[in-house]
């Protein structure tokens, strides 16, 4: 494990594996769950950028967009498996898409010094978005 | 009659420049100005709460003040401006023979005070640049905007194109995605515009300052955590080009009032 670390050591490395089976990922990227409520304060939070296309059951805050999908429902549309993959390459559905996507970190022009290298999500910001999007039930 | 039809569409194609896919057509281009709320309009239009009027009564101070070695004012060589300046800004950037690009307003002031007033040149959003470009480009409020016409600009016309279609920055996103295909809709609560630079330099809210048009585009670029381009680099001054080119026809504003 630790030559094949230092043979190929591409930022891309730094990124947990996973595995597509269907339209989704199944497997957890972490290994473990999601945290509920640490998912909703990220899908809340203006850095992790949710908010600022999308809109949702959050009464909470004005600062909404409409530029995707309300998240209402969101856990009725999707499974976990099909949540994960959208989130970590919504590309892969439409190439056109303006959703980022958020677990990857290569084939990018012009990334900023800050961000670099770095996905814009880590695995286990995913997780608990994804847990706290399949409570989101109509 | 077909003949003339014929004759008629063939000269409507070759008068009109030649729109691309998702590009917004003459008759569908809006100001920022179009959504404000009325609070930001009130204040744009009336000249004594707009607080880049400010600037531009700097920039006229500075108009007629003498600077560097060759002790000139602008005044010396151009007059009143607002005889000499009026419609300038609508053309700018425009082609420069001596450099073989296209400069912007801001760079062709510095060029001035260089080779006439051998004076050093003004920073980059510094006060004195931004007041007498604004004082400058207030002079052609109400003017339609033409850059780009020029035969000469065609090639970066076309390269500020291709980098305002090109996603950048760590959230993959080119300027197109909003301001071509979703303007009108909201980002986290707030209007996204066509992108029409109508009245730059403007006064911003959020700046509590004037700026640039530069300035504008390189906030967007760190918007999509993008490295920016610098300032006066040629990647940001055909940007400048092809947004200008973009908005052909629309009035300018300078001083516009932005949010």
């Amino acid at each position: 494990m630790v030559s094949l670390a230092f043979a190929s050591p591409t930022k891309a490395d730094e990124l947990v594996a996973y595995n597509i089976v269907g339209d989704g990922i199944p497997q957890s990227l972490t290994g473990s769950p999601g945290d509920v409520a640490r998912g909703r304060a990220l899908v809340l939070a203006r850095t992790t950028t949710c908010i600022l296309c999308h809109s949702g059951p959050f009464p909470e805050t004005r600062f909404q967009g409409d530029l995707a999908p309300d998240l209402t429902g969101a856990g009725n549309r999707w499974t976990t498996s099909q949540l994960r993959l959208r989130l970590v390459d919504a590309s892969r559905f439409n190439a056109q898409t303006i959703m980022p996507s958020y677990y990857r970190s290569d084939g990018l022009v012009r990334v900023g010094r800050n961000f670099a290298g770095k996905p814009i999500l880590s695995a286990a910001e995913i997780e608990d978005i994804v847990a706290f999007l399949a409570t989101l039930r109509d | 009659m077909t003949i003339w039809r014929a004759i008629a569409a063939a000269a409507l194609f070759a008068t009109a420049p030649a729109l691309l896919a998702g590009e917004i057509p003459p008759d569908a281009r809006r100001s920022g100005y179009s959504f404000m709320g009325p609070e930001t309009r009130t204040m744009q239009d009336d000249d004594t709460s707009n607080p880049g009027m400010l600037f531009v009564l700097d920039g006229e101070q500075l108009w007629g003040k003498q600077s560097g070695s060759a002790e000139k004012a602008c005044a010396d060589c151009h007059g009143d401006a607002r005889n000499s300046m009026k419609g300038v800004a609508a053309r700018y950037p425009a082609f420069d023979k001596a450099v073989g690009r296209p400069v912007t307003l801001d760079q062709r002031i510095n060029l001035c005070r260089a080779n006439h007033q051998q004076a050093a040149p003004l920073p980059y959003e510094s006060r004195d640049l931004l007041a007498l470009s604004a004082f400058v480009a207030h002079q052609s409020r109400g003017v339609a905007i033409t850059a780009g016409d020029d035969p000469q600009v065609k090639s970066f016309v076309d390269q500020g194109r291709d980098l305002f279609m090109q996603r950048k920055g760590q959230l993959n996103l080119a300027c197109t995605n909003c301001h071509d295909d979703n303007f009108d809709r909201r980002l986290a609560g707030a209007p996204i515009t066509q992108g029409q630079p109508t009245g730059y330099p403007l006064y911003r809210l959020e700046w509590q300052t004037l700026g640039s048009l530069e300035r504008r585009l390189r906030s967007c670029m760190s918007g999509v955590r993008a490295q920016a381009y610098d300032y006066g680099s040629p990647e940001l001054v055909a940007l400048e080009l092809y947004l200008m080119s973009r908005a052909r026809g629309l009035a300018m504003e300078t001083p516009a009032v932005r949010p």
